[in-house]
């Protein structure tokens, strides 16, 4: 596989509006209420000029629209996202250009593939209908599986997105859902446990008592479960929820949020990262949240940006860079920022055989991916 | 111009904490005009912000009554209050002894509690005169011939002639003047020009005068300008002022036999103001000492910790502070592997352990950590020496030992009949021995002796479970017993934890040692291997439990935005880090040694 080289460059654009919320998330989403969304677009693509002036002349080694739901984008605002993209920056040629695409919008996806999109990952979410409601999805599992099955048809590469791990499910159903949706021989699958996060409807249920997430036992043997199936079907587990058929199928574009790699945050709520300590410093940035901020703000010179200290690059390193197989780049991380792992914590975890590691690389042993968080924790420099 | 002692009253009230004590004596000031509607607050008298909220009296407090009676005649009256609490009954005690009367109330509708026995057992014993008084009277469930019967069974003192009244409602307060100018005695009328003799009933200190002295004159004349002695002591003082409450601070010119007062003299600390100590004059001092008081002794121990580290030093500045004004409680510097620097600390019972941690929360603003109470052993080496030992930790080798003693005590329970069963299983549970069993109406007292080290420990919230709340609790220490005592070690993963530790009766040591292990299992974090949480006796162990392995711990998204996220998560946990202990590789969280010792069960 290639290993991207620090000029690597992405581009992330956030779409945030949604027909309909759903319950579990938490990103920064609104619900299109048939606004017009020419301002937003405008302001995209004035953005996207300023930060050209950040980046200066770099080539893009992938462009990535995330949301809310970018398959709602109009398919000619996507082209002009990527021709813009192309002329500020340029595309390298096998750039990714990735969205992901909700089903119930899999009639428009042949148009947006027109656009310029070469990876779409399709919400399949469940392959049950009483589950897709429950998840507060606007298709059923149908929609989802031809959803799946236009995108394969229209690109090479395509993900399939599943939400396990659901209040109700059991291992068994898991097991049903994961096997159908290998044996259409995908070759990219994103497989996330539903996380209740704060500020969602369903932490509001589950603090009500209407909502009993999975005991632990069971979320650690699903997970445990997609381990062995996917790896089964011929599908690496590259990062902690997501498995892929061979390098090439591997998504470039998270690559840069794993191995700490530059990216653009274009749109309401956006981060984004770029350079390191060991360049003047590495660059953080967010856009403000709401789209009326966004909007107004993208007519101004850029402001927010902020300078990470070389701990806290470190630590963001060390907390994104455990989770995938190949590990953490100690030698990187340190003449980048001049910090390392913490040694003491590295002896224990080794000796307990939840990482292997030498003077060079730190990865999670097969026993620490279910620890990832916590052993991240452990690992990430302190002062 | 002192008052002839023959138109002084000395008198305290006792009752039950909630039968009306504080309500009677704000309505007696009220109705002697010591302060006008605008200046009255609730319960005047208790005047400490912790005191007022849990309705209890700590430090005595004194106001002087001017009442015309309605024979014409002029009288002083000085109530002096008293704490309630079993923990204080040495305070009780002091204040009693300055009075010769005292009225005891007693709610129409409960009728007679523990306390009111300590305390009325008490003024008996100073030979006080008592007025029995019925307060509200006006409730629905007042039952007064109920109550006189009781007093009159229970007590054993006469109650035909008990006032009836409401505190709260004011009816029958001017028949409580009247029985205390015509029921109580005068105090002896000691001559003015005599040598000052004085007893000096108790001291605190006040930011701005330095240590108060109430003082009871016995003999001779107190004034302004005159240099004392304290004959306990040695000191020699001169009084910088002299004065009575009312209840805020007067000054008056002098007070003679028979009155009631304070003085300041610059005295600097609590502790050289002796409560008990005879004052008299330097240069025409009085040929003898009054009897005082034998010195509180603490009984109850426990380590306070700062849950923050740093605040070690703030820690040490409010206990010293705290120590000024309260001779009863001790302290000295501990460390723990656990819990850092610390102190040892010793009360006069549970509630002034309380008290006291409250106040250094409260008042000083300092987070602790209070390990296990722990009382006082005496341990006799195989070489003849005794030691005392109240902090587990300190216990020596057990085969250098002869015999361990605990001390014992005498507690009287109050309970409604119905809950009987569950206080004698109580009892019977926490080693006690039965010595009375008797009825009055349809309340039981029961007397039993008890260890201390089995009441210090939950035993006051598990009888208010048992009894719904219905009974009402004393005791007195009565003597160190031998018994086959244990220190129970508790080990997390294999290694000791010393805050933990305890010192244990053996037929008692595997429950308690199952109880620390179950409370345990459940406030340490699992870790990702599981975790033995033992109870041991030297090498043995006597309970377990396993803490199993986390399963997971994991976020299954994770995205550029993340980044910050997950370091501002980051930065909150290694915070958290630093409120943990590590034990080898197990960390225990601060709040989880807060929980498992506190003394409530569950």
């Amino acid at each position: 596989m290639s290993i991207s080289s620090p000029a690597a460059l992405g581009l992330y654009i956030h779409w945030p509006y949604c027909a309909r919320i759903c319950p579990y998330c938490d990103f920064n989403v609104y619900k299109a209420r048939g606004a017009d969304s020419a301002p937003l677009v405008e302001a995209l693509l004035a953005d996207m000029a300023r930060w050209r002036e950040v980046t200066g002349p770099r080539a893009l080694t992938s462009v990535h629209f995330g949301g809310g739901t970018p398959s709602l984008m109009e398919a000619r605002d996507i082209a002009r996202v990527l021709e813009t993209a192309e002329t500020l920056w340029g595309l390298e040629p096998d750039a990714e250009l990735g969205l992901e695409a909700n089903p119930a919008e899999r009639a428009r996806l042949a148009d947006i593939v027109s656009a310029g999109i070469n990876r779409l990952s399709v919400g399949v979410q469940s392959l049950d209908d009483a589950a897709l409601a429950r998840l507060g999805r606007d298709h059923d599992a149908r929609a989802g599986l031809d959803a799946l099955e236009i995108a394969r048809s229209l690109v090479a590469r395509v993900s399939a997105d599943l939400i396990y791990a659901r209040h109700g499910q059991s291992l068994k159903d898991w097991e049903g859902e994961l096997a159908a949706v290998l044996a259409l021989g995908v070759d990219h699958l994103s497989a996330y446990q539903l996380t209740i996060e704060d500020g969602t409807a369903f932490a509001r249920q589950v603090k009500r008592g209407t909502l009993v997430p999975p005991p632990e036992e069971l979320a650690a043997d699903m997970f445990e479960l997609t381990q062995g199936l996917t790896g089964a079907a011929g599908l690496e587990a590259y990062e902690i929820s997501n498995h892929a058929r061979g390098d090439a199928h591997r998504s470039r574009h998270n690559r840069l949020y794993w191995t700490g790699g530059d990216w653009i945050g274009i749109g309401p709520g956006a981060h984004g990262r770029i350079a390191s300590h060991a360049a003047g410093g590495r660059i953080a940035h967010a856009a403000p949240l709401r789209p009326a901020d966004y909007i107004a703000a993208s007519g101004q010179p850029l402001c927010g940006l902020e300078r990470l200290s070389a701990l806290e690059e470190a630590q963001e390193r060390v907390l994104m860079g455990l989770r995938i197989i190949d590990g953490l780049d100690r030698t990187r991380l340190r003449s980048l920022t001049g910090h390392d792992i913490d040694a003491n914590a590295a002896q224990a975890l080794h000796d307990d055989g939840l990482i292997a590691m030498d003077a060079a690389r730190v990865r999670l042993a097969q026993q620490g991916r279910l620890y990832a968080d916590r052993i991240a924790t452990m690992l990430a420099p302190d002062g | 111009m002192s008052t002839n002692p023959a138109n002084i009253r000395n008198f305290s009230i006792v009752a039950h904490i909630d039968h009306g004590k504080s309500t009677l004596a704000d309505r007696l000031i009220q109705v002697t005009g010591g302060l006008t509607e605008r200046e009255m607050k609730e319960q005047v008298l208790d005047n400490m912000e912790l005191e007022r909220e849990r309705g209890i009296t700590i430090k005595a407090q004194t106001v002087r009554l001017d009442y015309t009676a309605r024979n014409g005649e002029k009288y002083v009256l000085n109530l002096i209050d008293t704490p309630g609490h079993v923990d204080f009954a040495y305070e009780v005690s002091r204040s009693l002894s300055a009075c010769e009367g005292a009225l005891l109330v007693v709610d129409a509708a409960q009728g007679v509690e523990a306390q009111t026995l300590a305390n009325v057992y008490a003024a008996i014993e100073v030979d006080l005169e008592i007025v029995p008084v019925l307060n509200k009277i006006d409730l629905p469930a007042a039952e007064p011939d109920r109550v006189r019967a009781q007093i009159e069974d229970v007590i054993g003192i006469e109650a035909h002639d008990a006032l009836e009244i409401s505190a709260k409602t004011g009816l029958g307060i001017e028949d409580v003047l009247e029985a205390i100018v015509h029921r109580l005695p005068a105090p002896p009328a000691g001559d003015p020009d005599a040598p000052l003799k004085a007893l000096l009933v108790d001291s605190w200190y006040d930011a701005y005068l330095g240590v108060i002295c109430l003082v009871r004159i016995h003999e001779g004349t107190l004034k302004k300008g005159m240099r004392v002695r304290l004959m306990g002591t040695g000191a020699n003082y001169n009084v910088d002022g002299v004065g009575v409450f009312r209840p805020t601070k007067i000054n008056v010119d002098s007070l003679g036999p028979g009155e009631i007062g304070f003085l300041n003299a610059s005295i600097k600390q609590v502790r050289d103001a002796r409560v008990g100590d005879t004052i008299t004059e330097e240069k025409r001092p009085t040929s003898s000492m009054l009897p005082g008081f034998k010195p509180a002794i603490p009984v109850v121990f426990c380590g306070l910790f700062p849950v923050d580290a740093n605040d070690f030093e703030d820690l040490r500045d409010a206990v010293e502070r705290l120590a000024l004004n309260d001779a009863s409680f001790s302290f000295e510097m501990e460390t723990s592997a656990a819990l850092g620097f610390g102190f040892r600390c010793g009360f006069l019972g549970l509630l002034h352990l309380e008290v006291i941690r409250e106040r250094l929360e409260r008042e000083y603003d300092v987070d602790l950590i209070t390990t296990a109470p722990s009382v006082i052993y005496k341990i006799k080496m195989t070489d003849g020496e005794v030691i005392d030992l109240h902090n587990p930790a300190d216990m020596p080798d057990p085969v250098r030992i002869d015999t361990i003693a605990e001390p014992w005590i005498k507690a009287t329970i109050l309970v409604p009949d119905e809950y009987l069963g569950g206080v004698l299983k109580l009892c019977e549970d926490r080693r006690g021995i039965q010595k009375e069993l008797t009825y009055a109406g349809s309340r039981a007292m029961l007397v039993y002796e008890l260890p201390l080290n089995e009441v210090v420990f939950d035993f006051y919230d598990r009888l208010k479970s048992v009894t719904k709340g219905y009974a009402s609790f004393d005791y007195q220490f009565i003597e160190h017993r031998e018994g086959d005592l244990v220190k129970m070690s508790i080990l997390v993963n294999e290694e000791p934890v010393d805050a933990l530790s305890m010192i244990v009766h053996r037929a008692r040591a595997e429950m308690r040692g199952r109880g620390m292990c179950e409370k345990l299992k459940d406030l340490i974090p699992r870790h990702m291997f599981k975790i033995p949480i033992q109870a041991a006796i030297g090498g043995r162990v006597i309970a377990r439990e396993t803490l199993s392995a986390l399963r997971k711990d994991v976020t299954a998204k994770c995205y550029g935005g993340d980044a910050s996220r997950k370091r501002k998560l980051l930065d909150k946990q290694k915070a958290g880090k630093k409120k943990m202990r590590q034990f080898g590789r197990v960390e225990i969280p601060q709040e989880a040694f807060i929980a498992a010792l506190k003394m409530d069960g569950d």
